[in-house]
Formats: structure tokens, C-alpha cells, sequence
């Protein structure tokens, strides 16, 4: 990389990015990702939770440095340092997370970043303003607080604000993910209006539709590697299925090489066996940061693996926490063998056999600073043989401890180590211990294996597989599709707080999927 | 009980009161800014201490009370320059560090004042008064409000000042976006770290003036821990005041009427345990807490370091 301008840069690329890698302990959040980015364009970045998108996206806008390769602004190799520095080189973003004051006006949030000792420059914003806004064909309330305004109207004001510094190049990060579908349509019709006036739009989403619908030029980007690219001329000639298919291909397509690759299930699911787990127009109500949800049924035989597809934040949570009790349901049923417990306390639908293992290993699932040994127990103190009369049985504890470290390989230093000082894939395995020990009947698995390396996720994997040939019923949330195809008997698909579909793992399971995920039907 | 309500001592009482509520004042204004900007100063009254002390070193030294004015602001920059350092800069926490600032400036400036002047307290000649033509002539009040040292009015058009700047300058803006959504100003381009630091030592400034003015003006000796709680109660001010500095004023002046009755009441020889009497700043304080501290509203950052790119 001697030469100042590279082969693979174009002189029509406004930035181009070439081999950038970013790594965060322990992940490669980027790898070698390639990307030129040109005016007049909209460059839709595909991928799902973890793909990487983000971290692209805070390095274009100087939050965050490559380790690796190199970003070129106008054909020229440019370290970005700050967002001062993006700015300058007129590259404006729309965060994924609203980055407005709430308690200024908008006008106030649009003259934020001018120089320190100047009187704030408002009837020069307020032109300035006018002008773009009626070539646009929005209208924004320069003088409300930004508390006041809708989601939309917030990114209007951001979108706004790139337009008032000068962009050249608008990164518009997961931008449709709060917006009614109504609001999706305007901000498609003012990305094309923007381009239209010989912008660059850098548009990250994992929603297919939209890519299609909005994009000229398409990456998918799949663990932090770009997989495949649709350019322009190739977009143009293909129709919007022809599009979509491709697209399914490269986001949920089989790698070669994947160790994580295993045989799907062999085991056979009774058919004729009465459900285990039945569970009936189950309803949350929606609250301020998560969403309800609504008409949820399913059934599990005992020994069959149910999965739950879908885009983090849909309500996976909310619904393992209204299965355990944790989150008052506000309708349906549950019931254990066919008894109802959704009015059971959490305690008792635990006594039942009910057993939830949280994905919030170091929140809800365990105490940090108590050593393992009571970890282990934490759900059962003040209960016999581990407490009598209130007082803690220390050997009865440890020796019951050595026994499920042995059984659950579990490495610690000692029995009397503070858990939090274990690595994840061993505080999972305390939890997993703790979890399927004596009287469990149906399990939930949230993703069980986030944020595990290779081999303790595939000791998870197995650890689960084992519980359903015991003949329990499992339930596995997981945002991993490659997760959910090589284990699960049949997998659901969730999608703002309900279930889209279901589909029987069988050869065509991947693109069904796949496919629900993103909104089309199967 | 007649001499409660002559002229004479309602001036004298008023009179106290303004310059009880002086240091309040500009402790509160001070604090108000780290605040507005997201940092917890806890240390404020440590850099009141610091300012009480070297502000009173340096009259003492000097003869001139405008130059202790100036050592004593110094003082409470050079603590607040810690606070700075370890709270913005490095991102340690607020609340461990601001009451570690406020015990050491208690110990060290006991212990300098102990090598320098022993067990002697040196008293300063009174301050100038300021006698503002025309409006010191009314009854009470004149006496009361526009007879004292310049300072005085110095500080009470900070108030109006300051509200200026939050209201309508850009840093203004940028010390609220500072406090209310760091990430916000970052991506806007400022530098939130930088924002911060100026914030506290301004401070610091103000807080090291308030302690100068209290030890100067309004004792006329520095005698160890003189603040008594004076920067506690700025950071009461502060929370009740909302983010508008003539709120601080106002509070200022109510716990300056607590501070000076306390003194009044034992003059006038009511009888009521002195016990009693001194409490009653305090009971004030905890009188307002509960009738406004429900809707003080602070800042959404208020206490958190900032990070860039922190997930």
C-alpha cells in the first residue's frame, strides 16, 4: 500500500473504506470490510444484531479508530480523529440513538458546536433552515424542545442538522427502527430527494424491504465480514424479489467452514405425546422501553427443542419473563403439564418444574460477589438440606457444590470463588447446573450461548440437547439463526411481541426463516 | 421583645442576612455550573475552605482585601484543578472524590493556619463599604442592602450574568448539552471533556471567592473549618434552583435570613437555647427539601463520566 491512491479506490467514491478492521476484547466487531460510498447514491449496509454495522458507523464518524486499514475522503487516506473531524469533512450522522438535547429547543440543538464565545447565530440558522427545508419538503418546529417531538420529527431535526453543517455524506444508522411504517415511507422519499440533489446516504438497516425499496447499491455485512455486495448497475437490472432472494442468500446462507455447523436433530419427537408446556394467547402490556406482547400460543412435547427466531428486542425477553412470572401477563395461559400456573409466583412455577435460564448471566442470574458454591443455590435459600432454621449448611453446601462442578465441568478456582471473577462460559454453566438440577420439566433458554466462545458454546449446545432427550420440554430464544437450525425441532418467529410463524426445521427452514424475520411471509 | 422590630435591628438583621447569603450565593452559582454541566462537585466546600484560607493569607499579607479576593478564587481553581483532573479527565467518581477534596482542604488548611499563626487569630481591619448614593437613604432597606463592601454587588450581578450565558450564548448551550446528553455535544463537535473542565474551575473561582469573602468580609479572621457547611448548603441551592441562577439568589438570601436571625435572636436576648437558634438554617434547608425537593430536576447526566464511543 505504497502508492497514495489505491486499485481499488474509485475516483468517484466521495470515502471509500479498504481492509478496516476493528477488534473489541474478544470479538472482531469488524474484518477487512471494503466499501466505497458515492454521491448521488444510497448505500444500504444489511446485517443483522452484530453484524458489525455500528462499529462501521463509529468509525466513519471519528468515535472510533480502525486497527486496520484505512478510510480515503476524496480519494486521499484520512484518519477521521473526532467527530469534529468528521464533520469538517462533511460527513454527518444520524445515530441510531438519538443524539439531541432534550431539554433545548431545536434550534438550539442545531446551533449546538459553534464556537464558544459567539451569541448563539439564530436568524442565520432560521434562513438557513428555511431554505433547506422547503427544498426538502419537510417542516420542522424550530422553536418546541426536542421532549416534545416524535420519534420522526427527531430525525427529521437530525437529518436537518447534517443538511445545515454541509454533509456531503449522511449515515443514517438503523434510522427506520422507531418509526411507524408511515414515517418509514417519508424518510424513503427524503433519502431519494437527498441523493437527488447529489448527496451520499450511507443507510444501515436489517430490514429487506426497506434495502430494496430505498437502496442503489446494497452490502451485507454477516459477523463483522461483508459478504456480498449488489452494486447499482446490478440492482437496476433485477427485480425487487430477484433482489430480496439474493440478499436472503448472502444474509442467511451457509458459510463453508463454519465450525459452529452441526448435524440437525435426530431425535424424534413423539408425536402422539400430550404437551408439555402449553401456553395460550398469552398477553403483555407494552411499557416505555420494551415492547408487549400479544396472542402468543405454542405447545412443547416432552423432548422437543421450540425455538424463537427474530431481531433482538421483539419481545423475546418479555416473553421468557412472562413464562417464569417475572412480568405480569395481562391475558392467556400457561400451563405445566396440564395444569395452569400463570397465577403462580415465580417460586412456585420453579417448584413445578418451570425453569428460566436468563440471558442477564451477571444481572438477574447470578450475584457477583457470592462465591459459587451459594450461586448454585441462590434460588433455593433458606430451603433444606442447604439451610436449617435459617442457618446457612456449609458443608452440606459444598459438598453438593463439588458435585455439580464435577458434573457441569465448571472451572473455578475454588468452591469459594466470587462467581463474577469466572469466565462467561463458566458462570453459564453454574446457571445451567443450578437450572437443571432435580425437578426441572420444561426449561427456557434465552440466548444461551451470547457472548460464549466456540467451545463453551457448543458445550452449551450439547448441554441443551442432552435436556430434551431427557424428555423435557425446551424452550430456546436465540438471535442466532445457525443456533436455531441445528438444534430446534420446529422454530417460531417473533416479531414485535407476536408470533409470525412456525415452521418445521426441515432442508427449506433457513430461508422460511429468514424470510419471517424480515417481514415477508413464509 | 420591643428592640425585635426597631428599625435598628431589622437593618442590622437584613443587613447580616446579605452578608450570610454572599458566600451561599456564590457557592450555589458554582455548583450550579458544574451541575448544569453534568459534574457532581461534592468538593465544592473544600474549595471554599481553600479559598477562605489563602484568600485570607493573602489580605493579611497584602493589606489589600481585593488581592485576597484574587488568592482566594486561586485557591479554589488549584482544588478544583484536582477535581478536574480526577472526575472529567480520568473519570473517577464524583461523590468519592469531592468528599475526599472537602476532609483533606479541612485538614490542610487547619494544619497551615496552626504553623502560621499558631494559636493567635489575627483579625483583618473591616471592610470599605460601598455606600450607593440615593438608595441607602431609605428607611431599613438602605442601610440593610446597598451599604456593603463592592464584592457584594459584584456576586449579585454574576447572578444576572450568568443567566445571560446559560440563556444566550453557545456556552450556554454547550454546557447544558454537557449535562444533559454528553454524546449529543460530542457528535456536534465540542469537546465534552474540555466543557466540563471549564466549568469546574469556574467553580472552583467562585467557590474560592465565596470562601475569600466569608473569612474577609464576613468573619474578618480565618479560623479553621469557617465554612461550617456553607458549600453543602450551595449544593442544595444548586439542586432547588433548577438551572436558573436567580433562584440561587433567592435561596441564598432566605438561608442568609436563617444564618442571621440565629445571630440577632441571641443578641436581642430572647430565650431560647442558642442550641435551638442554630439550627435553624438547617431546619430550612430541610423545610425547602421537602416542600420543593420533589421537583428539583437535574441533569439526565448529572454524576456520570463521560466516555466517548462507551456502549
Amino acid at each position: 500500500m505504497s502508492s497514495l491512491s489505491s486499485p481499488l479506490a474509485d475516483k468517484r467514491d466521495i470515502v471509500a473504506l479498504e481492509g478496516v478492521t476493528k477488534r473489541f476484547p474478544g470479538i472482531v466487531a469488524n474484518d477487512g470490510i471494503d466499501l466505497s460510498i458515492r454521491p448521488g447514491e444510497v448505500h444500504v449496509l444489511l446485517g443483522e444484531n452484530g453484524a458489525g454495522k455500528s462499529t462501521l458507523i463509529g468509525m466513519l464518524s471519528g468515535l472510533q479508530q480502525p486497527d486496520e486499514g484505512r478510510i480515503l475522503v476524496d480519494g486521499k487516506p484520512t484518519p477521521i480523529t473526532s467527530p469534529r473531524h468528521a464533520l469538517a469533512l462533511g460527513i454527518g450522522t444520524v445515530f441510531q440513538h438519538m443524539m439531541l438535547v432534550p431539554t433545548l429547543t431545536v434550534a438550539e440543538n442545531l446551533l449546538l458546536g459553534g464556537p464558544w464565545w459567539q451569541r448563539p447565530r439564530t436568524e442565520e440558522l432560521e434562513a438557513r433552515v428555511a431554505e433547506i427545508t422547503r427544498s426538502l419538503g419537510i417542516s420542522v418546529k424550530l422553536h418546541a424542545k426536542v421532549s416534545e417531538l416524535s420519534l420522526g420529527e427527531q430525525q427529521q431535526v437530525e437529518i436537518l442538522r447534517a443538511m445545515v453543517r454541509n454533509s456531503r455524506l449522511l449515515i443514517l444508522d438503523e434510522s427506520t427502527s422507531m418509526l411507524t411504517p408511515k414515517g418509514i415511507e417519508e424518510l424513503g422519499a427524503l433519502m431519494r430527494r437527498l441523493v437527488g440533489q447529489g448527496l451520499a446516504i450511507v443507510f444501515i438497516t436489517h430490514k429487506l424491504k426497506e434495502a430494496a425499496a430505498f437502496g442503489d447499491r446494497i452490502s451485507v455485512l454477516k459477523l463483522g465480514r461483508k459478504v456480498g455486495e449488489i452494486p447499482p448497475e446490478r440492482f437496476r437490472t433485477l427485480g425487487e424479489q430477484e433482489i430480496i432472494s439474493e440478499i436472503v442468500e448472502l444474509m442467511f446462507g451457509k458459510q463453508k467452514d463454519d465450525p459452529e455447523a452441526a448435524e440437525r436433530p435426530t431425535r424424534t419427537v413423539r408425536a402422539d405425546a400430550a404437551p408439555l408446556l402449553q401456553v395460550a394467547d398469552l398477553a403483555v402490556a407494552p411499557t416505555e422501553n420494551a415492547p408487549g406482547l400479544s396472542s402468543i400460543s405454542f405447545d412443547i412435547r416432552p423432548g422437543e427443542i421450540l425455538g424463537v427466531a427474530g431481531i433482538d428486542g421483539n419481545g423475546q425477553k418479555q416473553l421468557a419473563e412472562a413464562l417464569a412470572g417475572q412480568r405480569a401477563a395481562t391475558g392467556g395461559s400457561v400451563r405445566l403439564e396440564g395444569a395452569a400456573i400463570e397465577a403462580l409466583s415465580v417460586g412456585e412455577r420453579r417448584q413445578r418444574g418451570l425453569r428460566y435460564l436468563t440471558d442477564d448471566r451477571l444481572g438477574e442470574g447470578t450475584v457477583g460477589t457470592f462465591p459459587v458454591s451459594i450461586n448454585f443455590f441462590l434460588k433455593q435459600v433458606g430451603a433444606s438440606p442447604f439451610w436449617r432454621g435459617g442457618v446457612e449448611q456449609r458443608a452440606e453446601i459444598d459438598r453438593r457444590a463439588a458435585q455439580l462442578v464435577r458434573e457441569y465441568d465448571v472451572r473455578t478456582p475454588s468452591l469459594k470463588t466470587p462467581v463474577a471473577r469466572l469466565s462467561g462460559g463458566n458462570i453459564q454453566k453454574v446457571l445451567l447446573a443450578r437450572e437443571l438440577a432435580e425437578g426441572a420439566r420444561a426449561v427456557i433458554f434465552n440466548k444461551p450461548t451470547y457472548g460464549l466462545d466456540l467451545a463453551n458454546t457448543l458445550a452449551s449446545r450439547q448441554r441443551i440437547r442432552d435436556t430434551a432427550a431427557r424428555g423435557l420440554a425446551v424452550l430456546l430464544i436465540s438471535t442466532d439463526l445457525e443456533e436455531l437450525l441445528s438444534m430446534c425441532d420446529r422454530i417460531a418467529v417473533i416479531a414485535n411481541g407476536s408470533l409470525v410463524g412456525t415452521v418445521a426445521n426441515a432442508d427449506d427452514a433457513r430461508t422460511k426463516v429468514g424470510r419471517l424475520m424480515i417481514g415477508l411471509a413464509a | 421583645m420591643t428592640g425585635l422590630f426597631s428599625e435598628v435591628f431589622l437593618g442590622a438583621l437584613l443587613f447580616g442576612a446579605v452578608t450570610a447569603a454572599i458566600p451561599l450565593l456564590l457557592a450555589g452559582l458554582g455548583e450550579q455550573m458544574s451541575e448544569k454541566a453534568g459534574v457532581l462537585n461534592i468538593g465544592i466546600e473544600g474549595m471554599m475552605l481553600a479559598g477562605a484560607y489563602l484568600g485570607f493569607v493573602g489580605a493579611f499579607y497584602s493589606g489589600s482585601l481585593w488581592l485576597g479576593f484574587l488568592t482566594g478564587a486561586a485557591g479554589g481553581v488549584a482544588v478544583a484543578l484536582i477535581m478536574a483532573l480526577l472526575c472529567v479527565r480520568i473519570g473517577l467518581n464524583q461523590i468519592v472524590i469531592g468528599i475526599a477534596l472537602t476532609l483533606g482542604l479541612e485538614g490542610l488548611t487547619a494544619l497551615l493556619h496552626h504553623f502560621q499563626f499558631s494559636r493567635s487569630y489575627p483579625r483583618l481591619p473591616a471592610a470599605d463599604a460601598t455606600v450607593i448614593p440615593l438608595l441607602s437613604n431609605i428607611p431599613v432597606i438602605g442601610p440593610a442592602f446597598f451599604k456593603h463592601h463592592l464584592i457584594v454587588y459584584v456576586a449579585v450581578a454574576l447572578v444576572f450574568a450568568m443567566g445571560y450565558v446559560y440563556r444566550r450564548t453557545q456556552l450556554g448551550l454547550n454546557l447544558q448539552a454537557a449535562g444533559d446528553k454528553p454524546a449529543a455535544l460530542d457528535v456536534a463537535g465540542i469537546d465534552v471533556i474540555r466543557t466540563r473542565t471549564i466549568a469546574v474551575l469556574t467553580t472552583g473561582a467562585l467557590a474560592g471567592l465565596g470562601g475569600a469573602y466569608l473569612a474577609n468580609v464576613g468573619a474578618g479572621l480565618f479560623i479553621p473549618f469557617i465554612t461550617n457547611g456553607a458549600g453543602f448548603l450551595g449544593i442544595v441551592l444548586a439542586m432547588l434552583a433548577r438551572g436558573r441562577p436567580v433562584w440561587v439568589l433567592f435561596g441564598a438570601l432566605l438561608f442568609g435570613v436563617c444564618l442571621s436571625l440565629t445571630t440577632a435572636m441571641q443578641v436581642a436576648g430572647i430565650n431560647i437555647p442558642t442550641d435551638i437558634i442554630q439550627m435553624l438554617p438547617f431546619l430550612a434547608v430541610m423545610i425547602m427539601l421537602v416542600l420543593f425537593g420533589r421537583r428539583a430536576s437535574l441533569p439526565a447526566a448529572l454524576g456520570i463520566p463521560y466516555e466517548r464511543g462507551a456502549r
